[in-house]
């Protein structure tokens, strides 16, 4: 069977479309590489659902840690505290049976327990976690002088916030923001491997992997490649965000507009 | 005399492994009745009891390690344990791979436990552990295939509902199906693979000669139909 | 444990619960708690060194040097680390064992990979296959080390490499004039100042080190949460004394309750140590410091 040939047969197997039966001897690179590429397609889907969604959340609860207000800090601190604070294996443990008892509620919830919605939640939650806590810190390190300038300028309210404090936020908290989007993307191997099942070998990267590592009893191919792949994830996740990190500082002179480096002290 | 004579036979015999003085045997511990852990934190189950008289009968000191079940075959080839003993069913895949000695179970139908009787199994949602013969088969039949990470959880999977039968091996669903009164064990059986072995690296054929004959001297003299029985593994030889 | 703990059938209540919490296997699972707290203890400093080696080649004036140090703080950082764990202990032992092996057996004639087989001298295995079962855990508990530390080396690198740089150059300049050399300015100026650069980066890297070891088992060390799983499985009467139902609810609930307690200790004691750090330095915290005490 040609190279062409597995392409067209598995590339999209991950979601269902293809050969039923994943390939059973044989195995060709060709094979490992086709069906963890598309094993990829979910832990794209995953992460960058889990950010764009996470990102309004974080928002949200990074100004409820920052607000004077007890009733909207407190809740934002613990939410912050026990999804930092515990493995994300412990977090889709528990979000799986808390989905699985919804569902004998009501038939509605199903859903749910399908990795494609129910794991989504939990990475949402998790990213909007450990995001918020990165624009908290952003929040409290916004010049002083900024919001004072916004002041005189008559700015007030919603207006304030959007045109001034917002944008300083996102701006200092993008180093660290973007390791947190690496680690997203890392994080949603952990779906399969031991949170979710996985239905009709529809699986991510690490599950093709594994079917490989396992058929072959040979781990040094299949999870390099996956590693490959990753590893070319990563440096796309670094460009995308390089490129915003240049539109959120373009009103700077050229020469201060400090690159996006990737040493953040932020990371997660 | 006779005791001098006794220790170079064991001194002879020894030589042959003085290359492995201890052989280590590589377990799952989760998969009772072949292999679990006991309330005392060490392997039990009836590979144990098998294991330790085949390294009686073949006078090896023998120690016991557990190792996940899906590095399992790397790490055995990689030389971190010398024996697989871990209801390991003889297949051609895992035959190119390592080596089996003579089976020393008899091929155990696989089962199918289920919440009620009337299931059909070649439509249904059924669960299996990854990386499992019966996944592979399930994979194959037609059914919706549902996998989980251990077999604890392809339990759980029935007792909620998300799968309609788990398909595993018998000897594994059997207690379970007693235990609980929700759950039976469907009529219908799968053959598949071809009875327990021992799992060796290629390149060990001495270790396998001789692991090879302390199974068929537990085969001949009754024992292993024993403790095939007192474990209820399945079929006697 | 308790001598009231011989018939278990015929307890109940707290007696039973005593006796099931303090079986042989519950005390394995307090001792994997050890296990990991040890391991984090070890790793933090390993790793830490590891990113400071790592740092200083990526910073290095040698080509290939700085070449090696930014491609492993690239590499190994663009890989999740359950696939990285997946199969480089593996490579590991493979690596150690075959530079044993060309040492200590020259003259071995058949080649070290037989098909899939990977066979090297008996002189040359790790540990060796006469040594005890405590041998064999504590080489597996170093190799562990060992891969976290390469891990979150390159993490650390990363950190600390940023960390360098943001020292201010004033300082570096000052110095210069006062006549040290380059490695002198780099150890006296630059070094103790970095620490309070690189601290928020690192304790988030300690927090996530912190929630790795779940990842534990994967390199064949019997963590907590493997125990946590096998205890909370439903335990069948004909395999125990101690039938229960599935419990793995509580013996989770049990170990995020350790992950959010060390994960709070390490807040309160990082919050005191970044004061620490603060203190006379030309940072807003140690400039509100100076203004609070004066």
């Amino acid at each position: 069977m040609s190279c062409f040939q597995t392409v067209q047969d598995y590339a999209l197997r991950s979601i269902g479309i293809g050969e039923r039966l994943l390939p059973r001897d044989n195995f060709t690179l060709c094979d490992q590489i086709t069906l963890i590429g598309s094993g990829m397609i979910w832990n794209i889907y995953f992460g960058a659902f889990a950010l764009l969604t996470g990102f309004m959340l974080a928002t949200a609860v990074a100004l409820g840690k920052a607000s004077p207000n007890p009733l909207l800090r407190k809740p934002s601190e613990w939410f912050i505290f026990v999804f930092r604070g515990s493995p994300l294996f412990i977090q889709f443990f528990f979000a799986y049976f808390f989905f699985l008892s919804l569902k004998m509620v009501s038939p509605f919830f199903g859903v749910l327990t399908s990795a494609w919605l129910g794991a989504l939640i939990v990475l949402f939650l998790n990213t909007a976690a450990y995001s918020g806590e990165i624009f908290y810190g952003a929040l409290r390190s916004i010049p002083k002088g900024d919001v004072e300038a916004a002041d005189a300028y008559g700015f007030s309210g919603l207006a304030r916030f959007r045109r001034i404090i917002w944008p300083t936020m996102l701006r200092l908290a993008w180093p660290a923001y973007t390791n947190e989007a690496i680690f997203l993307f890392h994080a949603t191997t952990l779906v399969f491997f031991s949170g979710f099942p996985v239905w009709q070998q529809r699986g991510d990267a690490l599950y093709y992997a594994k079917y490989f590592a396992d058929k072959t009893f040979n781990p040094f191919v299949p999870y390099p490649i996956l590693a490959g792949y990753f590893i070319l994830l990563t440096l796309g996740v670094i460009t995308c965000f390089g490129l915003i990190n240049r539109y959120l500082n373009r009103h700077l002179p050229q020469e201060a507009r400090r690159r996006l480096k990737i040493r953040m002290n932020m990371i997660r | 005399m006779k005791k001098l004579l006794l220790t170079t036979a064991a001194l002879a015999l020894s030589t042959g492994f003085a290359m492995a003085d201890t052989v280590r045997l590589g377990t799952e511990g989760a998969y009772p009745p072949y292999n679990f852990i006991n309330d005392k934190g060490e392997v039990d189950g009836f590979e144990r009891e098998l294991g330790d008289e085949l390294c009686k009968r073949a006078a090896l000191t023998c120690e016991w390690v557990t190792n996940d079940w899906d590095s399992i075959i790397p790490n055995l080839v990689s030389g971190n344990y010398d024996v697989i003993i871990a209801g390991m069913s003889i297949t051609d895949e895992r035959d190119e791979v390592i080596d089996f000695t003579q089976n020393y179970t008899l091929p155990d139908p696989s089962a199918y436990l289920a919440a009620s009787a009337g299931v059909d199994v070649k439509t249904g949602v059924i669960a299996a552990q990854t990386g499992t013969i019966q996944a592979s088969f399930v994979a194959e039949s037609g059914a919706t295939l549902v996998e989980y990470a251990t077999p604890e959880e392809t339990v759980a999977a029935v007792r909620n509902g998300e799968a309609d039968a788990v398909l595993a091996d018998r000897a594994f669903l059997a207690p379970i199906a007693d235990d609980d009164a929700a759950l039976e064990l469907l009529e219908q059986m799968e053959l598949i693979g071809g009875g327990v072995g021992l799992g060796l690296r290629e390149s060990d054929t001495e270790l396998k000669a001789t692991l090879d004959g302390a199974i068929k001297s537990m085969k001949d003299d009754g024992t292993l139909n024993a403790m095939i029985d007192k474990w209820d593994i399945g079929l006697t030889f | 444990m308790f001598s009231f703990c011989s018939d278990p059938a015929a307890l109940d209540g707290l007696n039973w619960l005593s006796c099931y919490l303090t079986t042989t296997k519950h005390m394995q699972l307090y001792y994997a708690v050890a296990t990991v707290l040890l391991l984090l203890a070890i790793t933090a400093p390993t790793a830490l060194a590891f990113g400071f080696g790592g740092a200083m080649a990526a910073r290095s004036h040698l080509l290939p040097v700085r070449w090696f140090g930014k491609s492993y703080i690239s590499v190994v950082r663009g890989v999740p680390d359950i696939a990285f764990f997946l199969f480089f202990v593996i490579a590991l032992d493979q690596g150690f064992e075959w530079m044993r092996h060309q040492v200590l057996c020259p003259d071995w004639d058949q080649p070290v990979r037989q098909g899939n087989d990977f066979v090297v001298c008996q002189a040359a295995k790790l540990p060796l296959g006469s040594a005890p079962q405590w041998v064999h855990e504590t080489y597996g508990f170093f190799l562990a080390v060992l891969t976290f530390a390469i891990v979150f080396g390159a993490f650390a690198a990363n950190v600390m490499f940023g960390a360098m740089r943001a020292v201010p150059r004033a300082q570096m300049e000052t110095a210069e004039a006062y006549g040290m050399t380059r490695s002198q300015s780099f150890w006296r100026i630059l070094v103790p100042q970095m620490w309070v650069y690189a601290l928020p980066g690192l304790s988030n890297l300690w927090m996530v080190l912190i929630k790795a070891t779940p990842l534990l088992f994967l390199l064949g060390v019997e963590d907590i949460v493997y125990w946590a799983r096998e205890l909370g499985g439903t335990a069948n009467p004909r395999f125990t004394e101690y039938p229960h139902g599935d419990w793995r609810m509580w013996y989770f609930l049990g170990l995020m309750v350790f992950y959010l307690g060390i994960t709070r200790v390490s807040e309160v004691f990082l919050e005191k140590l970044m004061r620490k750090l603060s203190h006379g330095q030309a940072t807003t915290g140690g400039e509100s410091q100076r203004k609070a005490a004066a």
